[in-house]
């Protein structure tokens, strides 16, 4: 005895080849030459920001840092679907999508760095701090999209976790909730085919990320990670949806991180090959999309070599911005654990004051 | 006025918040229909519909995350966990999560979630459901914890609890739920957070407790005044966490003496706390080390042996007659 249940297909998307070809004309997003150019910008923006990121850890000038080269497709391509009264949700690796949602950069070292501020997000955008705990911004973001569904408000959540982090109870757990209540969520896995030194192939046994949202019973989509195109196109639609009352979607993007997990001592070459590394370089998704515009004549490399200088300036202007920052104080943080300080902490502040201590 | 038990009062304060801000939702598992398993949201869902008043798929969690997230978006959410042995399901989305929202986000966001819970011995309940696990949120900094042992207070702390900005987790002593009434007005009013409560004054020995041995604590207190003519002062905490180290300090350095009843394992809990705090604020004015009462450092008992394990009044005269002797 066998019961069918459903039949599933995982659909892949992907609009761009390795050569900047178009693959799929129907998906390819209707989007303006001034958007496709700034789109380019993002990514170059972002390539600059995490090798200069990358120094500055070294320096000593940034604290934690994860790095980016290799995902800026999937994560400047998704968030570019978004609007700015969505809401980002991002995992500690997510910085270019809160940037590009408002976060202001200095903001971000500063929190790089652990500085108070640096979570202290400014009140008209719609990003919370990095999240560590992998999964627990999952269940987080159903909980943010039903606000927005109980509001009646025509707002999207979408969130972004790696392909380590959907072994999470966490990651089901928040699929699940925002499917039960058909809450306007979007669940982005950035598949970059590694946790820490673990491939994904340690994480289960399941074909593809993107068919996890069978569980939950929402749509699951896979796309190319290293086309900015697809995955605009792909984010795009789950963002209509939510946005359209017709509940979340979970999209897997497979991509790749050059660089170690973070900078904090991960050696790469423990558990890479050279080979793997020169497969996915092939794929980069800024030579893809270079000559994808390049051959309509909306870029040039003067251009870009103007950009990569004015991405060194604005990195430097953000740092000084930083390095401003006033020093924190105890007090001020016991200042920030409640509105009010209990009576406890108020004993305790006072210790370090030294103001009718008892 | 109306007599009522405490789970009651309970119903009656989350019906009164409901009613006066429309950022408050009620959520958990079979909360909404059904009315709680302890009937604590009993005609609520009817009053106030499903948005407001709802069941969650079953994942503790994801329930707390979802408070998170309702948060985030300008709600009061005060969601359930079906009993507090469930607590280590959604520890992360609390200490690590809710708890820490304010602080992480300089103040940006910040979480008003009133965590209901049951929790309590001597129902014989199966295993995890009658835990007292509190003394795990006192180290947890940005959340209070708030344990009633009567209606009133039960209905007055809940109002501030839901009404406070911060996290709160309010632990209700199901062998409390409905085992007495009491006159509670019907009007609103509320008990600060962090405020202990001198249950019965003494002048010989204070007794510091919550929860369901405050009752325990008040018996005993009156058996050994008829018996040697002592009077214990019982002070019922009722917030845990943070504990009211001002009444405590007072009372003591009135009687002298100390003990601390509660119904959790010994090591590293509210008593130890209250002793630490009393060590602090009273020492000088100590005739006798404070002792504790409470049941061993084992695992909750198998339902047959509850009531050996749980401290009872003779166990709470025994540390009387000790620390008088010392």
């Amino acid at each position: 005895m066998s019961k069918t249940v459903s039949e599933h297909t995982v659909p892949y998307v992907q609009v761009l080849d390795e050569n900047g070809n178009v693959t799929d004309n129907e998906l390819l997003p209707n989007l303006t030459d001034d958007q496709l150019r700034e789109l380019m910008k993002r990514m170059v923006f972002t390539r600059i920001l995490d090798q200069r990121a990358i120094k500055l850890t070294r320096q000593g000038r940034l604290g934690f840092y994860a790095p980016v080269s290799g995902q800026e497709a999937s994560m400047i391509g998704s968030e570019f679907a978004t609007e700015k009264e969505d809401f980002v949700v991002p995992g500690y690796r997510d910085l270019p999508q809160s940037l590009y949602h408002g976060y202001p950069l200095y903001k971000l070292f500063l929190y790089s760095r652990g500085h108070q501020e640096g979570g202290r997000v400014p009140e008209d955008v719609n990003v919370i701090m990095p999240q560590i705990i992998i999964g627990a911004q999952i269940v987080q973001t159903a909980g943010i999209a039903l606000g927005f569904k109980l509001k009646g408000e025509k707002r999207v959540a979408i969130t972004y976790t790696g392909d380590g982090g959907t072994s999470q109870g966490d990651f089901y757990e928040g699929m699940n909730f925002a499917g039960a209540f058909q809450a306007p969520a979007v669940f982005f896995v950035q598949n970059n085919q590694y946790a820490i030194s673990v491939p994904r192939e340690k994480q289960t046994a399941a074909e593809t990320l993107a068919q996890k949202a069978i569980a939950a019973g929402i749509p699951g989509v896979q796309v190319d990670g290293m086309d900015i195109l697809g995955v605009y196109a792909a984010t795009k639609q789950a963002v209509d949806r939510a946005r359209a009352g017709e509940g979340p979607t979970m999209i897997e993007a497979v991509t790749f991180r050059y660089g170690p997990h973070t900078m904090s001592g991960d050696d790469p070459t423990r558990y890479r090959t050279k080979e793997t590394e020169a497969t996915w370089e092939k794929r980069d998704p800024l030579v893809r999309f270079r000559s994808y515009l390049q051959a309509k004549g909306l870029w040039t490399d003067d251009e870009e070599q103007q950009f990569i200088e004015e991405a060194k300036d604005t990195i430097n202007d953000a740092l000084k911005q930083a390095d401003a920052a006033e020093k924190m104080t105890i007090e001020g943080l016991i200042d920030v654990m409640f509105e009010e300080p209990t009576a406890t902490l108020k004993r305790q502040r006072a210790e370090i004051t030294g103001e009718g201590a008892n | 006025m109306a007599q009522m038990t405490m789970i009651q009062a309970i119903t009656h304060a989350l019906d009164l918040e409901l009613a006066r801000d429309e950022k408050v939702l009620v959520f958990g598992e079979d909360v909404g229909n059904n009315g709680g398993v302890f009937r604590a949201t009993e005609g609520l869902q009817k009053k106030y519909g499903e948005e407001r008043v709802f069941d969650t798929p079953l994942a503790e969690s994801g329930i707390i995350g979802l408070a998170n997230g309702l948060a985030i978006q300008g709600f009061r959410p005060v969601p359930e966990i079906q009993f507090f042995g469930f607590v280590f399901e959604a520890f992360d989305q609390i200490a690590s999560q809710i708890a820490r929202l304010r602080y992480r986000s300089g103040g940006r966001y910040y979480a008003p979630i009133t965590i209901r819970s049951p929790f309590g011995g001597g129902v014989r309940t199966p295993e995890l459901h009658s835990d007292s696990l509190e003394g795990l949120f006192l180290q947890t900094p940005g959340v209070k914890v708030v344990i009633p042992s009567t209606p009133y207070d039960a209905k007055g702390l809940l109002l501030s609890a839901i009404r406070d900005n911060d996290p709160v987790i309010f632990l209700e002593h199901m062998r409390l739920y409905r085992s007495f009434r009491q006159e509670v007005p019907e009007e609103e009013y509320t008990i600060p957070l962090g405020q202990a409560n001198v249950v019965r004054e003494g002048k010989d020995v204070t007794i510091v407790t919550y929860g369901a041995m405050v009752g325990v604590s008040q018996k005993a207190a009156d058996a050994w005044a008829k018996d040697k003519g002592l009077e214990a002062e019982v002070i019922d905490l009722r917030t845990i966490s943070p504990i009211d180290i001002d009444t405590i300090a007072a009372s003591v350095k009135k009687t002298g003496r100390a003990i601390v009843v509660q119904e959790a394992q010994r090591s590293a809990g509210v008593g130890a706390e209250v002793i630490a705090q009393i060590n602090e604020h009273a020492i000088y004015h100590l005739e006798a080390p404070v002792l504790r009462v409470t049941p061993p450092d084992t695992v909750y008992p198998f339902g047959m042996i509850e009531d050996e394990w749980l401290p009872t009044q003779q166990s709470v005269i025994a540390a009387l007659n000790k620390v008088m002797s010392l």
